[in-house]
């Protein structure tokens, strides 16, 4: 073991691992942005738009991850328009390519998940709003958003776990995030057990401190833990 | 005559082809308390829901305060206005068995939320309105608990205050103690019992007879989604004219 060539190689890694950060936490933004209507159709009175997102999220589920990020890598520049639209120089580049396909991927599992924590918020608190005049709009946004979001938190959690660790698929168009960095060294190295370790190490760090986050945001929005005195004895 | 706070006339409604109401009608003048009694599966629940429309009758009208809403069948499904339902509901309160409290919310935060958002008062206004209501239901020292570090007797009258909020021409209660241990039971009932002595309009389901009887000004007996006995309170207890009226009473007397 090179434990020197480790620690030598943190720098880079550090570097590897921040764009690995970036990558999850835009595409996360984006995918929780993207999946709210996406679950709000779902759950929509209306049959036709239940059933409208139906194939993207059977698409987006039901294929692996590796083949959307080169679908949009290599399949997009296939289509003319594509390439002779305003948005070509994004869409040439890996890094908005990894973006897209991220964000597509968890757009579809979190609106599942927030599908579910929709359906679980107990019809009577639904009720107690409509009963008082609050149009179906108001209730949504005060109501049952509110309360499926905290109830989806455990859920979510997972799923940006398994969002970091799907990004490592983001060396292969050429990304230099934790992964692309560790292979990038070792090309140079030849040291794939120390550096992988290593960069194996940053995850589980990224991991840990979500996993912390998330717990901590589950308690703060808690409804059923300790009194939130705000400003008074 | 003075016009009525509530009239629901004619309502039916069936579930899955079976009918559930069968034409109720029910009238409240302003201030008047009415019990609506009956078996289980008589209808109570259905007719108060209907009133506001948390369930859609297939026919009949409601009137509350010069707001009408009448449903008509129309070929695919029912025609009724959303908007107006809305604006019939804020002046109708409802406080229902499971308290319904939002449990993500303060009691506080639960009782502004409509004012703030439906009626569109001022934020501290409606605070200091709140405060005052929590007073009445002897709650104001809970105002920032949540309501699941709340006893059910609490929830409730905070589901109450929530109600009284919007200031509504009618409330409706629907069993509003039937969820509650029995120590707690009274001190619901007390906070009803000051409502009416206020003279609110209120329309009560319950099973709480001795209430029932002490409270209200006019009973009305269902019975498999009519109405089978209507009249004075004081009347219907002493000598019920329906013999199901009577054998009703005497089964929740003993
Ligand atoms: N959403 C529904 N779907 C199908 N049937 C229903 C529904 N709601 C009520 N019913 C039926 O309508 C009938 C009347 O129910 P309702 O709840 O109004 O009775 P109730 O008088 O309130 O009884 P209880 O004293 O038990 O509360 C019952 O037979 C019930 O099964
Ligand atoms: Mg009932």
């Amino acid at each position: 073991m090179d434990l020197r060539l480790m620690v030598d190689s943190l720098p880079q890694l550090l570097l590897g691992m921040l764009a690995t950060l970036e990558l999850v936490a835009l595409s996360g933004a984006l995918g929780v942005v993207l999946a709210v209507p996406v679950a709000l159709a779902r759950v929509s009175p209306r049959a036709w738009v239940r059933a409208a997102p139906l194939g993207y999220i059977f698409f987006l589920r039901g294929t692996p991850l590796l083949v959307q990020i080169f679908l949009v890598y290599y399949g997009l520049g296939q289509f003319e328009t594509v390439r002779e639209s305003v948005l070509w120089p994004v869409l040439r580049e890996a890094y908005w390519c990894a973006i897209i396909a991220f964000t597509l991927n968890t757009s579809a599992y979190t609106a599942e998940i927030l599908r579910g924590a929709i359906q679980a918020v107990p019809p009577g608190e639904v009720e107690a709003a409509r009963a008082l005049g609050m149009s179906h709009a108001l209730t949504l946004r005060r109501v049952v958003l509110p309360r499926a979001v905290r109830m989806a938190l455990p859920a979510y959690g997972n799923e940006v776990i398994l969002m970091v660790k799907g990004s490592a698929l983001a060396s292969t168009i050429t990304l230099l995030d934790l992964t692309g960095m560790a292979r990038t060294i070792i090309a140079k190295t030849y040291k794939p057990l120390e550096i992988f370790l290593a960069a194996g190490l940053l995850y589980l760090l990224i991991t840990l401190v979500i996993t912390r986050l998330i717990r901590r945001a589950e308690t703060h929005l808690s409804t059923t833990a300790n009194p939130r005195p705000k400003g008074r004895p | 005559m003075d016009t009525p706070a509530l009239e629901a006339l004619d309502i039916h409604k069936s579930f899955l082809g079976h009918e559930v109401l069968r034409g109720v009608s029910v009238r409240a003048r302003d201030g008047e308390v009415i019990a609506i009694l009956g078996s289980s599966g008589s209808g109570k629940s259905t007719f108060l829901r209907c009133v506001n429309f948390l369930e859609v009758p297939e026919s009949g009208t409601v009137r509350v305060g010069g707001e009408e809403v009448r449903v008509r069948r129309k070929r695919n499904g029912y025609a009724f206005d959303q908007k107006q339902i809305n604006r019939l509901r804020a002046r109708v309160g409802f406080v229902f068995q499971s308290f319904n409290l939002w449990p993500h919310r303060s009691v506080l935060d639960n009782i502004v939320e409509a004012p703030v958002h439906v009626r569109r008062i001022p934020r501290p206004e409606a605070v200091a309105r709140a405060e005052s209501l929590l007073e009445k239901v002897g709650m104001a020292d809970r105002r920032d608990l949540y309501p699941n570090q709340l006893s059910g007797g609490q929830q409730q009258r905070a589901a109450i205050a929530r109600a009284l909020a919007m200031d509504p021409d009618v409330i409706l209660f629907d069993e509003p103690t039937s969820a509650l241990d029995p120590e707690l039971v009274g001190e619901v009932l007390g906070v009803i019992r000051r409502l009416a002595e206020e003279g609110r309009t209120m329309l009560i389901v319950t099973h709480e007879m001795g209430f029932a009887r002490e409270v209200s000004d006019r009973t009305v007996f269902l019975h498999q989604g009519r109405v089978e006995e209507e009249g004075e309170s004081s009347e219907v207890f002493a000598g019920p004219a329906s013999d199901r009226m009577r054998r009703f009473l005497s089964g929740h007397l003993t």
